[in-house]
């Protein structure tokens, strides 16, 4: 099966193009928005941990070394489609327009956290385990019978595929020709269970052969291969040709959160030499120095705008205030029942009492 | 008269049917889910026919997953439709249990209001049908439990069609409960149009003096035996409350009703342990405790899977131990 299904890459680990499909597409502006978007999303992924380190924030998901799996992938979506990203994806969320306020407030555990910017279809972090399939399945399903040409794509990682819902998610997006992308990235472990033990299956991409639509592996850390796959794989869905599964291969540099120690279960070296060999960022900095799109001065001025954007959301989200306690009260149903509105009436006058 | 409203005699699963018609005739949105809801009509026949009026884009007949119907049905009511999703058994609920409990509802409170699931979940349950087994559960209480949902459970007819109209109207999820005992049980003369039963309002059924007896779904027509019974052979007088909605609870009915008699019968089939009753004990000791004049009692399903059905029937309450405990209360 891996034979059937190899790793697709556009650009190899040296930054040469190996698959020139596409290379009349892959421009400077197009590198240098792609390569920006990931160097914001690594720094907000380093900026994260210092603050869960600091006491800042609580614990928090990195998802450094994924970057070009996440990025490429949201980069494809237009307006009006549904995005289901699980607690590692903030790279695909910030890419399709989340707030960095919003999701540094997410893991100082403010409610606001999960509300995405106005009119943006963003769904809060999946929690449990590849429930979001669905969800990403349903939604499509409802812009396939509006006759509006939006999908969904749905992130969920390779421990997800051992999981009752994924096999229903893909199995009801088939059935009814669900304009939905299921992208899965296999950084290769569920916490501390390596792929291997999660299944016995050579490649996620395979499992797209037992619902008879389109199964695809990709380089995870190759971001032209990751956003010109994607964008096809969107493109059949808008055209009612139905769902795809996308396996694009990746790796996890850090923990699973910053509450666990990698080091207890796997052999962290793997994790360095990745950074010096694979790593999604360097594969395109050596692109663009082969092409000469390279400048010392350009990395620094943009850098320098990210850490500027950074700092003001790490201010927003220190300037937010406390966390309104009445919002577990005031959204549980459109009207509170009367339980919960004399719950909230209690809590009032308590924290009255208190001043 | 000029202003009569046009009715038909109908069974219980007739005007469920009646009310998804109504309202899908209503409002495009609407959409049913479920396995073989379509050319089938269901397995209790509660689609008949909605397949030829409304095409089997409307009327979807699923794979067999329960997760899978609810998950889907989520993410279309996230995004414009109103689902409703049947689930052939209320014991056959449980592989969706993780949809309802960790996303249908919870949507709207993790987003703030930002995302909303205005989704009717109908469910036949209930014991003393003669089912296979795992087909008679009657666990109300794991949604009640449950935040963001609302339960509701009619035991007639003409509730049947009004609370289903109320449930789908509803902007945020429902369990619709629909005891099997009660789908062919009876006939009541049904409005043609649409009506509204209002979600959390329970109904007095008889009035009485001497005790209150709360139940709901097919407990009501056992209540209502022992009540007739109990008034002709000791005299005694119930108030009987079919409850209709058992989240949220109608406070205001059940508190009124025990003030007046000072005592109070909970009669349902689910297991005592972790029960309904336990919450309306609260809600009297909450709202009425100097009123009562005896222990409340509670007459339920035992602490034990629902049996197979040669034995079903020694696990349901009927209206001997009802009575029994009737007496008990009165006398005590």
């Amino acid at each position: 099966m891996d034979t059937q299904f190899p790793i697709k890459q556009i650009l190899n680990e040296d930054g040469i193009v190996v698959n020139s499909e596409y290379e009349s597409e892959m421009t400077e502006s197009l590198t240098k928005e792609l390569y920006t978007k990931m160097l914001r999303a690594r720094l907000f992924d380093k900026k994260s941990v210092n603050l869960q380190r600091q006491g800042r924030i609580g614990t928090y998901v990195p998802f450094e070394g994924q970057e070009a799996a996440q990025i490429g992938s949201a980069l494809v979506l237009k307006e009006g489609d549904w995005m289901f990203p699980t607690y590692r994806d903030h790279a695909a969320t910030l890419t399709y327009g989340h707030s960095l306020r919003n999701l540094f407030l997410y893991w100082k555990g403010y409610p606001m956290g999960c509300v995405p910017p106005e009119g943006k279809k963003i769904f809060p972090p999946a929690v449990p385990i590849a429930s979001q399939l669905l969800h990403a399945t349903g939604t499509a399903w409802a812009e396939k019978m509006k006759g509006t040409d939006h999908g969904s794509i749905a992130y969920f990682g390779d421990g997800a595929t051992s999981e009752g819902d994924f096999h229903e998610g893909l199995n009801f997006a088939s059935v009814f020709d669900v304009p939905v992308v299921f992208f899965n990235q296999n950084n290769g472990f569920a916490i501390s269970v390596p792929v291997e033990k999660q299944m016995k299956s050579k490649t996620i991409a395979q499992k797209a052969v037992a619902y008879d639509i389109p199964g695809i592996r990709l380089d995870g850390n190759d971001v032209f291969a990751v956003y010109f796959e994607t964008r096809e794989a969107m493109k059949n869905a808008r055209n009612g040709n139905g769902p795809t599964l996308i396996e694009a291969v990746t790796y996890r540099y850090g923990a699973h959160t910053t509450a666990d120690d990698p080091s207890k279960y796997r052999d962290q070296e793997e994790s360095k030499r990745r950074r010096e060999q694979t790593d999604p960022l360097v594969r395109i900095e050596r692109y663009m120095e082969h092409k000469g799109f390279w400048e010392d001065s350009w990395k620094a001025k943009v850098e320098n705008e990210i850490t500027v954007e950074i700092e003001k959301a790490v201010e927003e989200m220190e300037a937010f205030g406390a966390a309104p306690s009445t919002d577990m009260f005031t959204h549980v149903f459109e009207t509170p029942t009367w339980t919960i509105q004399e719950q909230l009436d209690e809590f009032e006058a308590r924290a009255k009492e208190e001043v | 008269m000029s202003t009569a409203v046009k009715t038909q005699k109908q069974t219980m699963v007739q005007a469920i049917t009646d009310g998804m018609r109504t309202m899908m005739r209503e409002h495009d949105d609407v959409i049913v889910l479920g396995e073989d809801v379509g050319r089938n009509g269901g397995v209790f026949r509660a689609t008949d026919g909605l397949i030829d009026e409304f095409s089997d884009k409307r009327i979807i007949d699923t794979p067999l997953a329960e997760s899978g119907i609810i998950g889907t049905s989520i993410g279309l009511a996230m995004n414009g439709f109103r689902p409703i999703a049947e689930m052939q058994f209320l014991g056959f609920i449980y592989p969706a249990f993780n949809q309802i409990m960790t996303h249908a509802s919870r949507i709207r409170s993790r987003t703030l209001g930002h995302f909303t699931v205005p989704l009717v979940i109908r469910a036949p349950y209930g014991a003393g049908v003669r089912a296979p087994e795992i087909h008679s559960d009657s666990v109300e209480a794991l949604f009640t439990h449950m935040p963001g949902i609302k339960v509701v459970v009619p035991s007639n007819a003409y509730d049947a069609k009004g609370l289903l109209i109320a449930s789908i109207e509803d902007p945020d999820p429902v369990i619709f409960l629909e005891p099997m005992r009660c789908y062919r049980s009876h006939k009541l003369e049904i409005p043609e149009e649409k009506y509204i039963v209002e979600i959390g309002k329970g109904a007095r059924l008889q009035e009485g003096e001497d005790i209150t007896l709360i139940a709901w779904g097919a407990m009501i027509d056992v209540v209502k035996k022992a009540a007739k019974e109990i008034e002709e052979s000791e005299g005694i007088t119930c108030d009987v409350l079919d409850l209709r909605t058992l989240f949220p609870l109608d406070r205001d009915l059940i508190a009124e009703s025990v003030q007046k008699t000072g005592r109070a019968v909970i009669v349902h089939e689910a297991p005592g342990t972790g029960g309904v009753g336990n919450d309306i004990v609260s809600l009297i000791n909450d709202t009425s405790f100097l009123h009562m004049r005896s222990p409340i009692k509670r007459v339920t399903g035992h602490d034990t899977p629902v049996p197979m059905f040669a034995i079903e029937d020694d696990y349901l309450p009927n209206s001997d131990r009802v009575k029994q405990a009737i007496i008990d209360t009165v006398r005590f």
